[in-house]
């Protein structure tokens, strides 16, 4: 296949990368959306391997019908509520991939440069490997984190602001002395002393960040491996990779956007690794007055099947749970009642974005009554009851009225303006922030205390 | 422990003090329970009902009254007009009476009970705190008194609450004023609505005002500033000003209403008149007034206490018994109250009772303990609804505000100088750079711009599918390996050959987890 042509086809799958990115924009044309892009995915590598610089057909194909055979296999074996697991362990991936990919071109003898395009090259090639490795030890603790194999809990060392710098020093330095070595073996020893740094960065930042913080982490992670393949594609003079690496990094950085204006947190300051970790002072100013009312599933039934409107506010703990059937259950039989039921939606409910719509996907909930924080916010005073499971902090009062909460400023699902409000809820255990709720004091809240599962069971048959 | 559930003497009382089943609860939780027999007939409570719940059904009041530690009551100990006895030299001494005992009214009772050694906790005197709301008698009387009270509105006044167009020509809707806000008027205020009045309501606190209006009713507002909250949650006495201005507003409205429901009362002190002879004089015919104050001396100057009258056309509802005219609801709200009453009162049922003087509520109740007479309790602070007391907030937004003036050069400047800064990046780095890096740099800039546009139309309920498939396509990298793996360096081959293998796994993967959960959403 000639350059020229090998290129129109590049193009083209960079136009279906985009067409299947706007393909999101709406459940109907996402599916379509999803087959351009595999599609263009399909195209390219076809083009690729087809090319004059491929000569290698077996090593190809024994890798990538293993791939493939590997990847089948994760995609039918996981399950809904591992889906952060199953993205974080798949940017691990790209970044190894990006790695790896930068090594063998910086070994590749057939590419030569001089002056200021040699700087550029080795520049790109640093820079990919740096972005890849910190891409891939990140995204292993993230799925150590989420799978519960490592501590969910932020683990701070002494000082990590420092010592993050120096690595970003000497990180600096060996890109000097990588840059001005005279032979391909002098420049070995900066490379994988950089590629050290780089994995341990990745550790560090990520161990230091707690389990409901996950969804900036996981976007962020999205978005550095997106800005490792444009890395990569700048190292190869790829535009095909520049293109779909832009697309991807620019989708990751914005839901890092999403998901830190959802917790009232700096952009900036998340990005760079560095996470506000003051937030332990909970020292809430406003004393709680009153006394939390515990129900009966009995009760909650009764209230359920006497309201006209419910609002139902998952949260993490649904999750955890696997309680999302059961609730999908209950809400079929009141809409079978003529309840009008839907569903609230906190951004960052979960541990990744989205993550809360992909589990009421799967427990068949009809993708039209789930709605948005903003969609519903205002129309909470016309609920009669909400249902609040397992979320926590995500519709605390406190985020709102009281300004020296932890929390404060943070978006919140108002609730407590519905007329009655039902948390269910393993104990009184504070949530992830360590801040104390005071929706659960409040007069028009019931408690319903226990396994979120068991309790939607339970109001399953009370309510059929 | 036995707890003794006497019969009411009281003529027209038709409540009972336990029904079945709390009698229920309260045996398991250890108590022995010893019910007069047709204590709860008047309520429709058998006394096989109580049996069956586990009771001891007795007959003679002496003998029962002999077994007793702790007594559950309604009223308070009076004379049996029958047999000529008083209850109070029935009650065995040091055991504890609970019913409604209206101390700050009924001093020579607490006395009689000091002299006679009983102890008494009076339901009337738990404090308002958010704590005791599950033992508030006096709330759940109030409530079933406002509903009764629109209840015998409709029986008195001749016509529909709501408004109809009928065949035979229009129906006006009723209009029903109530004064005070509290439990009672609340009640009132939900049960007019629903059966279709229109309902305006007054009261002297403020913030009664978004309850009231949340219950869709209308809040009659003065033009007047003065907080009329007082301690406890309740209403205070108001200065002369406001009142004027408070009858005025009532006069007004006197000519337009057709239902007139007072529940007006502050604690210690007689009603207050609110409703006029004048006023009920320039009612429409056919007119009702309920007066839920009665018993303390009522709001409208007209009302006799216990009975209907009809004045000037107007008909005048001086009922002091509400609750008890709903007997098997009031029956059963008021021994759930004092279930969880006792509940406080008494860790163990079969230690004797002792009570705890430090515990807020039970101080607060307790009249008479061991001859010595402990009403009125110590004043306890009541922290007012949050809310209402957090003026921080507003304050914090006035800051925020008085900061914008200053800061519009500062604005200016902070929005020139991302672009000020990207220009002289870009200029330094063209002047560095070779030709071809410009080229990959624009797509690359580019491709910022549109993933930037396309990313934020994404639904966010789709946010987790976008991620996997932009996992799915960063894994484009593969192509950088496909170029490399024919190398001749085997070192090479093997670092592509790696690359491709995981790459591979990722797109597969990524695609097909995405069109997994694409197709969930599908459906």
């Amino acid at each position: 296949m000639s350059a020229g042509l090998v290129n129109a086809i590049y193009l083209g799958a960079a136009i279906l990368f985009i067409l299947a990115l706007s393909g999101l924009s709406s459940n109907e044309n996402a599916r379509r959306g999803n087959l351009y892009g595999m599609l263009g995915m399909g195209l390219a590598i076809i083009a690729t391997v087809f090319s004059d610089a491929v000569t290698s057909y077996w090593v190809i194909l024994v890798c990538m019908a293993a791939g493939s055979v590997l990847g089948i296999v994760l995609a039918r074996r996981v399950r809904m509520t591992q889906m952060p697991q199953l993205v974080a362990l798949l940017h691990s991936l790209v970044g190894l991939a990006a790695v790896s990919v930068g090594y063998a071109t910086y070994l590749d003898p057939e590419l030569h440069f001089s002056g200021a395009e040699k700087t550029i090259h080795d520049i790109e090639v640093y820079l990919g490997i740096y972005i890849g490795a910190m891409t891939f030890s990140g995204s292993v603790i993230a799925f150590g984190k989420l799978s519960a194999m490592i501590t969910s809990r932020p683990v701070l060392l002494p000082a990590r602001h420092l010592i993050n710098l120096i690595m970003l020093i000497i990180v600096i330095i060996y890109a000097v002395i990588f840059i001005n070595a005279p032979t391909l073996s002098d420049a070995y020893t900066p490379l994988i002393i950089m590629t050290i740094i780089a994995l341990i960065f990745g550790v560090h930042m990520v161990i230091a960040i707690g389990g409901a913080d996950m969804p900036v982490v996981i976007s962020m992670l999205n978005s550095y491996s997106g800005w490792a393949a444009a890395a990569t594609g700048f190292m190869l003079a790829n535009d095909l990779l520049i293109v779909t690496g832009a697309l991807v990094g620019s989708s990751g950085a914005i839901l890092s956007y999403i998901m830190c204006r959802a917790m009232n947190r700096n952009f900036f300051s998340v990005i760079s690794g560095g996470f506000g970790t003051s937030k332990k002072a909970s020292s809430s100013s406003s004393a709680i007055v009153g006394e939390s009312v515990a129900t009966s599933v009995e009760e909650v039934a009764m209230f359920l099947s006497s309201a006209k409107k419910v609002m139902i506010v998952p949260g993490y703990g649904m999750a955890m749970a696997q309680a999302q059937r059961a609730v999908s259950d209950v809400s079929r039989i009141l809409m079978g009642k003529g309840v009008n039921v839907i569903f609230g939606i906190h951004p960052v409910a979960g541990r990744m974005p989205g993550h809360m719509n992909v589990l009421l996907a799967e427990a068949k909930v009809p993708y039209d009554v789930v709605f948005e924080m903003d969609e519903v916010n205002d129309d909470f005073p016309n609920v009669d009851v909400t249902l609040v499971i397992g979320a926590n902090d995500t519709v605390n009062p406190a985020a709102l009225d009281d300004p020296g909460s932890p929390i404060s400023g943070m978006p919140v699902l108002e609730v407590w303006k519905s007329k009655m409000t039902v948390v269910l809820k393993r104990s009184m255990a504070t949530g992830y922030a360590g801040v104390d709720n005071p929706l659960f004091y409040k007069e028009n809240t019931r408690m319903l205390f226990g396994d979120a599962k068991t309790n939607m069971d339970e109001l399953v048959k009370a309510l059929s | 422990m036995r707890i003794v559930v006497p019969k009411e003497i009281q003529s027209g009382e038709k409540r009972v003090a336990t029904t079945p089943d709390i009698t229920e609860k309260l045996v398991q939780k250890g108590f022995r329970v010893l019910v007069e027999s047709n204590a709860g007939l008047a309520a429709s409570y058998a006394d096989d009902a109580y049996r069956e719940a586990g009771a001891e059904v007795i007959t003679d009041c002496k003998e029962l009254y002999a077994q007793a530690d702790i007594i559950l009551k309604v009223r308070a100990p009076q004379t049996n007009s029958e047999t000529g006895v008083h209850e109070l030299d029935l009650i065995p001494r040091g055991a504890l009476l609970i019913c409604f005992l209206w101390p700050a009214q009924n001093a020579a009772m607490l006395q009689a009970l000091a002299e006679k050694g009983i102890n008494a906790l009076s339901v009337d005197s738990i404090p308002r705190i958010s704590r005791a709301q599950k033992l508030d008698a006096l709330s759940s009387m109030a409530n079933i008194a406002g509903y009764r009270a629109v209840v015998e509105a409709s029986n008195q006044f001749g016509r529909f609450f709501a408004g109809q167009i009928t065949a035979a020509g229009k129906v006006p809707p009723a209009k029903v004023m109530v004064i005070g806000a509290g439990v009672a008027g609340l009640a009132a205020i939900g049960t007019a609505k629903s059966l279709g009045a229109i309902v305006r309501a007054f009261d002297t606190r403020p913030e009664v005002k978004e309850q009231i209006q949340s219950m869709d009713a209308e809040f009659l507002e003065l033009d007047f500033e003065e907080d009329g909250s007082g301690a406890g949650g309740y209403a205070k006495q108001m200065s002369q000003a406001f009142i004027d201005a408070e009858m005025a507003l009532f006069a007004e409205q006197a000519k337009d209403v057709d239902i007139i429901i007072t529940t007006a009362l502050i604690p210690g002190k007689p009603a207050p008149k609110l409703i006029t002879e004048a006023m009920v004089k320039s009612m429409k015919h056919g007119s009702v007034i309920i007066d839920l104050a009665a018993e303390q001396g009522g709001n409208c100057e007209l009302t006799e206490p216990h009975r209907v009258t009809e004045k000037y056309g107007v008909k005048i509802v001086g009922y002091t018994d509400m609750p008890s005219r709903l007997p098997a609801q009031a029956s059963q709200l008021y021994s759930s109250n004092l279930l969880n009453m006792l509940d406080e009162l008494v860790q163990d049922a079969q230690a004797p009772l002792q009570l705890d003087m430090e515990d807020d509520v039970i101080r607060g109740a307790t009249v008479v303990k061991e001859g010595e007479i402990t009403w009125p309790p110590p004043v306890i602070e009541v922290a007012r609804q949050p809310g209402y007391s957090e003026q921080s907030v507003p304050e914090a937004n006035v800051e925020v505000n008085a900061d914008e003036e200053p800061s519009v050069l500062r604005k200016a400047l902070t929005s020139l100088m991302p672009i000020a800064l990207a220009g002289v990046l870009l200029f330094s780095m063209g002047a560095v750079a070779p030709a071809s890096f410009m080229g990959h740099f624009t797509v690359f800039v580019l491709s910022c711009f549109i993933g930037y546009m396309v990313i934020w139309n994404v639904t966010p309920s789709l946010h987790t599918p976008l991620m996997s498939v932009t996992n799915a396509i960063s894994s484009i990298i593969i192509i950088g390996a496909l170029m490399q793996v024919s190398s001749q360096s085997i070192l090479i081959t093997l670092l592509s050959a790696v690359a491709i293998l995981i790459a591979t796994i990722n797109i597969v993967g990524g695609f097909a987890v995405t069109q997994r959960m694409l197709k969930m959403f599908g459906e």
